[in-house]
């Protein structure tokens, strides 16, 4: 395209964000920004905030203080509008089981307003490998169908932004590689920006562009893969994950400021 | 039979009651509903024993039915997806909270004009009762019911909104609560007279009071329709105020991802 853009606009800004639960402080004071077309990890221990940072994003959950702009919008402004160009999969959620999987991404396509719902359908579920399953009752799909089938939900609107909560937790190792290959083709392809969570270190160093580490809420660490293992003076992310969790008590800003973690 | 073994099992529901008032509750709820709803019936009927009760209780039946259907149809209809764990999926679309509550409205009425269809044939065939002798009254005698029924829908979802599991009984048990005190089977007359006021206060009394009147063959009573459709109106907006309210708090609580994915 000619003409020169000006410099874009972040598709998702978090600033200063906090969420209390009556006793935890899930998300402490995040901030970040993630440009278009990249692929942020938030790694993290079991209760770090990853989830519930997600939520907020999402609008499932109403933040304590702390703003999130999406697109340019507030999200507690906005929110349709958000997430009419967003969208999300988790491995803990599902399609209803006593619907066959065309029937469920026709009701989603209904609900996204997708043009041309059945053309759609069928290209992502020929994309994702499981053309076949077309016919099939979800609820009887093993649990890496339906992830796949929950995936082509989450991309039926053509989203701009995809948010994934472990998305690969119940996938076979070969299947799992699939997933990473197609989400990072579609990254490439369409410029998706995706917000991507998991416990799989593989999953993470393959795909991200970028790693948040949270521990407690708070964010300790910011980068690509490689510096990240260059601040903790670690050999591999496990290591870094393995590092942080033992290490008991949570780093300073100073001391995260001292080992460079600075963002990008 | 080892005794150990039935013990610890017994055991296992004892713990449950004694941590959750709801259980207990609900250990009586339904047989002193039974109790009260059969009670009164059968109080009026001996007061009463000239009257063609039957018609009166076939066509009770399929009115109340109105309501409970439209109540269920909300409310079920949330709770499905809650349990096939699709609940985040509709709420990270680009749907509205009303959006979502307008569809089960309306499934529910196709429901219930299926139904309804379906149990007046059967009673014309089975009782020769014919539910079309009460001509066009029918109509608003319909909308206030299913209206209510919706309301107390709403109301049900919103307390599973909030206290999720905990209160899914309630589901069920709502509309039975509301039931005895509703004049569905007897007149308001019957209740005793410190129950009374509540009974009028619940817009479906009025439109089962002007059944029975039409029935009896006087006329439509537009003061009961009045009071019916009022009350209806006002029980409408709170029950929709509670739900948005309940749906806020659960997202300030983080509970809509808990109710989905537990
Ligand atoms: N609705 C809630 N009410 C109270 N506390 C909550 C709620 N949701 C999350 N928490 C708490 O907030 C913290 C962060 O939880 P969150 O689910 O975001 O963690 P996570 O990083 O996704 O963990 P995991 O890797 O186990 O999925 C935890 O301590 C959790 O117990
Ligand atoms: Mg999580």
């Amino acid at each position: 395209m000619p003409g020169i853009e000006p410099i874009e606009r972040p598709v998702v800004e978090v600033v200063e964000l906090t969420k209390t639960f009556a006793n935890t402080t899930a998300v402490n004071r995040l901030s970040f920004t993630v440009p278009r077309g990249q692929i942020l990890g938030f790694l993290g221990a079991n209760g770090a905030g990853k989830t519930t940072a997600i939520q907020i994003l999402l609008g499932l959950i109403k933040p304590t203080s702390g703003v999130v702009r999406m697109f340019g919008q507030d999200m507690e402004q906005a929110r349709i509008a958000i997430l009419q160009r967003a969208n999300f999969t988790s491995a803990y959620t599902a399609l209803p089981g006593n619907l066959k999987v065309s029937e469920n991404l026709t009701v989603f396509a209904g609900l996204y307003g997708v043009r041309k719902a059945p053309e759609k359908i069928r290209a992502l579920l020929e994309l994702l490998e499981i053309g076949h399953l077309k016919n099939s009752l979800t609820g009887q799909l093993s649990s890496g169908e339906s992830t796949r089938v929950n995936l082509c939900k989450s991309l039926l609107n053509d989203p701009e932004l995809l948010l994934l909560d472990e998305p690969t937790a119940s996938l076979d190792p070969d299947i799992a590689d699939k997933v990473r290959k197609l989400l990072k083709r579609i990254q490439t392809e369409r410029g998706i920006t995706m917000i991507y969570t998991s416990h799989n270190m593989r999953d993470v160093e393959e795909i991200c562009d970028r790693i948040i580490f949270l521990q407690k809420g708070r964010k300790i660490a910011d980068g690509t893969g490689s510096q990240v293992l260059a601040q903790f003076q670690q050999k591999t992310l496990e290591d870094v994950f393995i590092h942080v969790s033992r290490s008991g008590e949570l780093l300073s800003e100073e001391e995260v400021k001292e080992r460079g973690g600075t963002p990008p | 039979m080892n005794w150990r073994r039935i013990r610890a099992l017994m055991r296992r529901y004892l713990y449950l009651y004694r941590r959750s008032p709801p259980r207990i509750m609900e250990v009586f709820f339904w047989p002193v509903m039974d109790l009260l709803v059969w009670g009164f019936l059968y109080k009026f009927l001996v007061a009463n024993h000239t009257f063609n009760w039957i018609s009166y209780l076939i066509s009770a039946m399929i009115f109340w039915d109105i309501i409970y259907r439209a109540q269920q149809g909300v409310t079920i209809a949330f709770l499905e997806d809650v349990w096939s764990r699709n609940l985040l999926n509709l709420f990270v679309a680009p749907l509205r909270r009303s959006e979502f509550i307008a569809a089960t409205f309306l499934v529910g009425l196709i429901k219930i004009i299926a139904i309804t269809l379906v149990l007046s044939v059967l009673a014309l065939a089975f009782y020769d009762f014919n539910l079309l002798n009460l001509g066009l009254a029918l109509v608003p005698f319909f909308f206030n019911l299913l209206i209510f029924g919706w309301a107390v829908g709403l109301f049900t979802t919103a307390l599973i909104v909030r206290w999720g599991n905990a209160s899914e009984a309630l589901a069920w048990g709502i509309p039975f609560l509301v039931q005895p005190l509703s004049a569905v089977f007897y007149p308001v007359s019957i209740l005793p007279a410190w129950l009374q006021p509540l009974a009028w206060a619940m817009p479906c009394s009025h439109v089962f009071e002007g059944m029975r009147d039409v029935m009896r063959g006087e006329a439509f009573s537009w003061a009961q329709f009045g009071w019916a459709a009022g009350l209806n109106v006002i029980y409408l907006l709170a029950a929709a105020l509670f739900f948005r309210r309940m749906f806020d708090v659960a997202r300030e609580k983080g509970l809509l991802s808990k109710l989905g994915t537990q």
